[in-house]
């Protein structure tokens, strides 16, 4: 899920409420036997733009990336707003390029090094079915009835949460993100550990371990669901990605991962899109309560982007307070409980307090599912593609590409929108054509020596 | 083979790109995504002649070793040729959406010549790490340098092929257009044509170095920039800088 987290002012509470996007995390379907923590909840992608409507300035500077999508009109001179909208958009994509590039790179550095991820030693729960049969057909029947178990127990999680959310059981939501997380931090980074240690044949012993192991789990927690600098908080969020994406590439067998990628691509789009998909309603739903996303669940890079020039929206004056802080005191107020603590600091240390007219806070959020589905797509490319480069770098530069596609469409649509379907299609196509056709094309070509 | 045969080819191929990358695309947002957007632009036009290539092979499919040489050089210039044409795709593409060409320019090429060397060089990167002896059917045990030095050449020519494409397209000198095929042609007819791979090479580098020549004076350098440049008596040393002013 993508947001673009734009500064406060004071009349955006009634403006938020008209605006279609909505602050909402992706659902967190933590599982609550052992393996599978927050896939399901984070397989629901959804982006999200957050345009304030009290900041003109800004609506006009989003609205802007029409003209460029478009063809250029001719006899326009090439307006300072149009460059900087450019500039904008472009420092929002590079923004998201680098925490993905970052959860793939350790992806599939483990893929290639670490012998663990790669061995078939059993499968999930959620795919019964195995794919050690004789025939081609069954084994595909088998791939499509493992996907078909693992959509239904997603979108059973998913609406479990919308009716969760809808009830306002937030306790509970917030117990299920806490187990998942703890697990993923803990479990999951000892098990990584143990693999990396056994496959560099490092010794370690066992205060040392419980000492790391601690550390990690605990500043891991705090920076996910409390405070923690930012950088930390991402890095956490980055590392724990790359966990569950790691599971995922070990327990589902080769054509189910496939198809379970396409299908989910698919439900994404249709969760997200459809009016009464749940992720949706979730969305209607937080955002007519003006409730912050569960920053367990989404990757947020808050940006400090300072405007320069004449035309200066004087609502964001106001607005240098911390994203969502009337949002906080709102969701004090109503439930007389506290809220949700919010996890993002103000990313400047000089800023609150200030009154630095020129700059304004923005910011991109990707739910954490994306990045997940987005690694598994890689790290399957590594680890099935014959040991193959080629292919891990096609998928790469595809979902990249779909993911600059996407914010593209966020920038002219300006609502919630799905992360997955552009980048997993692209990864998908570029994963299937680059094993069976660019492939024997380059190793033939190398094999005579030959230059394109 | 070992550890400084693979750092020191993999920096003789992509250093100079890195070098261009870290100074030049890494500071502004636009000019990375243009990178990658002109990479994937090469991967769809390698997709496309792959499976042009892949066609012929299984509709002839013939076993002979000298049939299956010339549908590979039938490939080969397949390729060429569409490369460029994606090439011309990607400058209609950025002038629909940017007015700023200038400094785009070389990022273009650039793009197109990372995704090229890592895709022609990668995988025989990767062998250098593991066990083997180079040449020890008779081959040129210079194998791994060769191929860093090609992947290298390859990589500078299509940055500037892309300055002089650009340049030409934005111009309408649309001669430039067919000089740049033909030069892509000439290169990758090189490594058919003549079994010398050192030989290959020199001339790769001299057509570099008039391509590179061409750039430099297209992209709007004189003599007198250059010696200012060299001199230190320019305020500031990047071309390309210069031209985005």
């Amino acid at each position: 899920m993508l947001t673009f987290m734009a500064s406060d002012s004071e009349e955006e509470v009634c403006d938020e409420r008209t605006s279609l996007m909505s602050a909402e995390s992706p659902m967190p379907r933590s599982c609550q036997e052992g393996r599978q923590g927050l896939e399901n909840g984070e397989g629901a992608a959804q982006w999200r733009g957050f345009p304030q409507r009290g900041q003109e300035s800004e609506e006009d500077h989003e609205e802007d990336p029409d003209r460029y999508v478009c063809s250029g009109v001719p006899g326009r001179p090439p307006g300072l707003e149009e460059e900087l909208t450019l500039k904008y958009g472009a420092k929002h994509v590079i923004m998201l390029f680098v925490p993905v590039t970052l959860c793939m790179i350790v992806v599939v550095a483990t893929i290639k090094s670490v012998r663990f991820y790669t061995e078939k030693n059993g499968q999930l729960i959620y795919t019964p079915f195995t794919e050690d049969t004789s025939s081609v057909g069954q084994r595909f029947l088998n791939s499509v009835l493992n996907t078909l178990i693992m959509i239904s127990v997603i979108v059973i999680m998913t609406i479990f949460l919308v009716v969760l959310y809808k009830y306002r059981c937030y306790k509970f939501i917030h117990g299920w993100l806490i187990m998942s997380s703890l697990m993923l931090l803990f479990l999951f980074t000892y098990i990584y550990l143990g693999e990396v240690l056994k496959t560099y044949n490092v010794a370690m012993d066992y205060p040392t371990l419980l000492l790391t192991v601690w550390n990690f789990g605990a500043v891991g927690m705090v920076c996910i669901h409390w405070k923690g600098p930012l950088v930390l908080q991402q890095a956490y969020l980055i590392m724990i990605s790359a966990l569950m994406a790691l599971v995922f590439i070990k327990y589902l067998p080769e054509w189910s991962a496939w198809v379970i990628l396409g299908a989910i691509s698919v439900y994404d789009l249709v969760a997200v899109l459809c009016p009464k998909g749940p992720l949706r309603m979730l969305v209607e739903t937080a955002q007519e309560r003006n409730e912050p996303i569960f920053p367990a669940l989404i990757y947020s890079s808050a940006m400090v982007w300072t405007v320069g020039m004449a035309k200066l929206d004087p609502s964001s004056q106001g607005a240098l307070q911390l994203p969502y802080d009337p949002e906080m005191e709102d969701s004090y107020d109503s439930l007389g409980e506290p809220s949700y603590p919010e996890v993002f600091e103000p990313p400047l240390p000089g800023y609150p307090g200030e009154e630095l007219e020129e700059e304004e806070e923005r910011g991109v959020k990707l739910g954490l599912g994306d990045f997940i589905f987005y690694s598994v797509l890689v790290g399957k490319a590594a680890a099935t593609g014959s040991g193959d480069w080629n292919t891990t770098l096609a998928c790469f530069v595809a979902i990249l590409i779909g993911l600059c596609l996407t914010l593209l469409l966020l920038a002219v649509f300006k609502k919630a929108l799905p992360a997955l379907p552009i980048s997993i299609t692209f990864g998908l196509i570029f994963y299937f054509s680059t094993d069976n056709l660019v492939r024997p094309f380059m190793d033939t070509l190398a094999s005579h020596q030959l230059c394109i | 083979m070992t550890a400084a045969v693979f750092f020191g080819c993999a920096f003789v191929a992509f250093g100079p790109a890195l070098a261009l990358y870290i100074f030049t695309i890494a500071t502004e947002p636009l000019r990375i995504i243009f990178l990658i957007i002109g990479a994937f632009f090469w991967l769809v036009s390698l997709l496309l002649s792959s499976f042009i290539w892949f066609m012929a092979a299984t509709l002839t499919d013939n076993k002979d070793e000298p049939r299956q040489r010339d549908l590979l050089i039938f490939g080969v210039l397949i390729s060429v040729l569409i490369q460029e044409m994606f090439r011309f795709a990607y400058y209609k593409l950025l002038k629909k959406s940017s007015e700023g060409l200038k400094s785009i320019n070389p990022v273009s090429g650039l793009g197109f010549g990372i995704m090229s060397g890592v895709f022609s060089f990668v995988n025989t990167l990767s062998d250098s790490l593991g066990p083997g002896t180079v040449g020890i059917h008779g081959d040129p045990p210079q194998f791994f340098l060769n191929s860093a030095f090609m992947t290298l050449v390859i990589i500078l020519l299509h940055m500037f092929w892309g300055i002089v494409f650009f340049d030409g397209c934005e111009k309408k000198k649309w001669y430039t257009l067919l000089v740049v095929l033909l030069t892509h042609l000439l290169v990758s007819a090189l490594t058919f044509i003549s079994p010398y791979s050192g030989l290959n090479l020199v001339l790769a580098y001299i057509i570099l170095v008039l391509t590179g020549i061409w750039a430099f004076f297209v992209s709007g350098g004189s003599c007198r920039s250059l010696k200012l440049c060299l001199l230190c008596q320019d305020k500031d040393s990047l071309l390309f800088n210069q031209r985005s002013r």
